[in-house]
């Protein structure tokens, strides 16, 4: 009933009658809006409806660890022996994208920093994502930045890794494919460079840690620092000032720390680099 | 006249009254009363909005997450009564488990498994969370303690991880607890730690592991903090998880 008076409203606009008959027709569409409103109630009582549910979920939930419990026993190895090491030692799966991460850097950054950087980023979001929209609904277009940078971060990088570690990574920390012999022996030769070696510098010297922090640190501050300059101060864009500085540059640093991580990945795949910067004190990166 | 199920045969009978003084009338007031009357009912409002019934919006994986603490909270007890986190014992305790006590493998499988699966359903619910931006405002809070029981889950699940004392456990947390020793400052490995001269014994790793070595030093406190001290920091997490959600205007909708 509803639904064939918006039709008729919507068929009627074509006529050219003026602005008039449109106020009338806005008016009619507003209590029409209302109407189904009240027909629909936006709130339903828990019980029964609510705690049918829960019900519902948790005896399924229930029968299925069930029987996975009955079907499939929990690991148990041989006792506990500090000194026989397995190939390859493996932490928990769900650490394995950050032992995964160790490949590419140092324990410091891979095991300590960047994990609490993740913990830190997503406390965060709420306070540096000041976008109103998409609060309480599925979208994408309203929020496309926040939406990719997420799923960029947890599918692309955290799942991926926790799944290649866990599937592909065997003995000495080696890529073997599922169901490949798991050569214990494997051994691969690897000339690992230094980032300032491309310049012709020494890693280890003064010139060399110079090059390494000069470009990390231009890394993690340049892109963002240019961006802000078109779009803050010469666009003068509404969003960018509403954000402020603060909240841009929390965005901008953990955002290009996630993208250093993968462009370090990429460089180590690539051109073997092992350190971008050799620092003093074991401060590599 | 209408023919008789079953269950009015049943709700009729002799036995049942004597059970139940009256029948569950159907009313408003009643379906109130139901959830506002119920110790265990009334963490939920006695009305919600009706999207919060939509799987495709919840996901149910909040309560799934909770369902699932509650049944490692049951069989975690459960297998206390048979584990001595000890050098000697403990390993053994596990074989004691699997091969002698009646029900234990089974106890021991669902820990094992309802604890992976809690991992899981915490990743999947901020994930839900996260996609219906329901971190905005007014639950900006929330979020928060989210993140810190993501901390816990993980926490918990890492500390059990070693207590069956087998050399899945003891290589995994050491791993694991190696990350320590790199801590900036803190680990004696760890970048800039040689200004402030932390050496294996005292460092950020000794900490957790009690010692330089994975050992029944550790075990004992992996114990503890499994057992005790983090579920009792989680369970505080979660209540204000959960009070906040009510606080902040119940599980998030459209505006």
């Amino acid at each position: 009933m509803a639904q064939s008076t918006i039709t008729a409203d919507t068929e009627d606009s074509g006529d050219g009658t003026g602005d008039r008959s449109d106020g009338a027709k806005v008016k009619e569409r507003a209590r029409t809006a209302q109407r189904l409103a009240k027909a629909i109630p936006d709130k339903v009582h828990t019980w029964p409806y609510l705690v049918r549910l829960e019900m519902m979920v948790g005896t399924a939930v229930m029968a299925f660890v069930t029987v996975w419990s009955i079907v499939v026993d929990a690991p148990l190895e041989e006792p506990a022996n500090p000194t026989k090491t397995p190939n390859p030692s493996k932490a928990p799966w769900y650490f394995l994208g950050l032992q995964e991460i160790l490949v590419y850097f140092d324990p410091w950054f891979a095991g300590v920093v960047l994990p609490s950087l993740m913990i830190v980023g997503l406390m965060v979001i709420p306070y540096i994502d000041i976008n109103p929209k998409g609060n309480g609904y599925y979208c994408f277009k309203d929020r496309w930045f926040a939406i990719s940078t997420f799923l960029f971060g947890f599918l692309g990088l955290w799942i991926s890794t926790v799944i290649i570690g866990t599937f592909i990574r065997g003995p000495g920390w080696y890529l073997f494919l599922p169901g490949e012999y798991w050569d214990v022996h494997k051994t691969q030769a690897l000339t690992n460079v230094d980032w300032s070696t491309f310049f012709g510098v020494a890693s280890d010297t003064t010139a060399g840690f110079l090059i390494g922090a000069a470009s990390a640190l231009g890394f993690l501050i340049g892109p963002p620092a240019v961006w802000w300059h078109i779009k803050a101060v010469r666009r003068k864009d509404a969003f960018f000032l509403q954000l402020g500085k603060l909240r841009y540059w929390i965005t901008a640093l953990l955002f290009m720390s996630m993208m250093g991580v993968v462009v370090k990945m990429v460089l180590r795949l690539a051109f073997n680099v092992k350190y971008i910067m050799l620092g003093p004190y074991n401060f590599n990166i | 006249m209408e023919k008789k199920g079953w269950f009015d045969v049943v709700q009729s009978s002799y036995v049942w009254k004597s059970i139940f003084r009256h029948e569950y009338q159907d009313t408003y007031r009643n379906r109130v009363l139901q959830i506002s009357t119920n110790v265990f009912l009334h963490l939920h409002p006695t009305k919600i909005r009706r999207h919060a019934l939509r799987l495709r919006f919840t996901w149910c994986m909040g309560g799934i997450t909770f369902l699932l603490f509650l049944i490692l909270t049951v069989t975690g007890v459960i297998l206390m009564f048979y584990y001595r986190p000890t050098g000697e014992y403990a390993y053994h305790d596990m074989k004691y488990l699997q091969f002698d006590v009646p029900f234990g493998m089974i106890m021991r499988n669902m820990h094992r498994w309802c604890a992976h699966a809690m991992v899981i359903a915490v990743w999947l619910h901020m994930f839900r969370v996260f996609m219906t931006g329901s971190y905005k405002p007014p639950r900006e809070f929330n979020w928060v303690i989210g993140v810190n029981l993501l901390v816990m889950t993980l926490m918990l699940s890492f500390t059990g991880y070693l207590l069956p004392w087998d050399q899945l456990s003891i290589w995994a947390v050491t791993v694991g607890t190696n990350m320590g020793r790199a801590t900036p400052l803190l680990g004696h490995e760890g970048p800039f730690a040689e200004l402030l001269g932390v050496d294996a014994r005292y460092d950020a790793r000794a900490l957790l592991t009690a010692g330089r070595l994975i050992g029944p030093a550790t075990l004992l406190r992996f114990y503890v903090l499994h057992c005790i001290f983090i579920p009792l920091l989680a369970a505080i997490l979660m209540i204000v998880h959960f009070w906040r959600v009510r606080k902040d205007g119940g599980i998030s909708g459209p505006l």
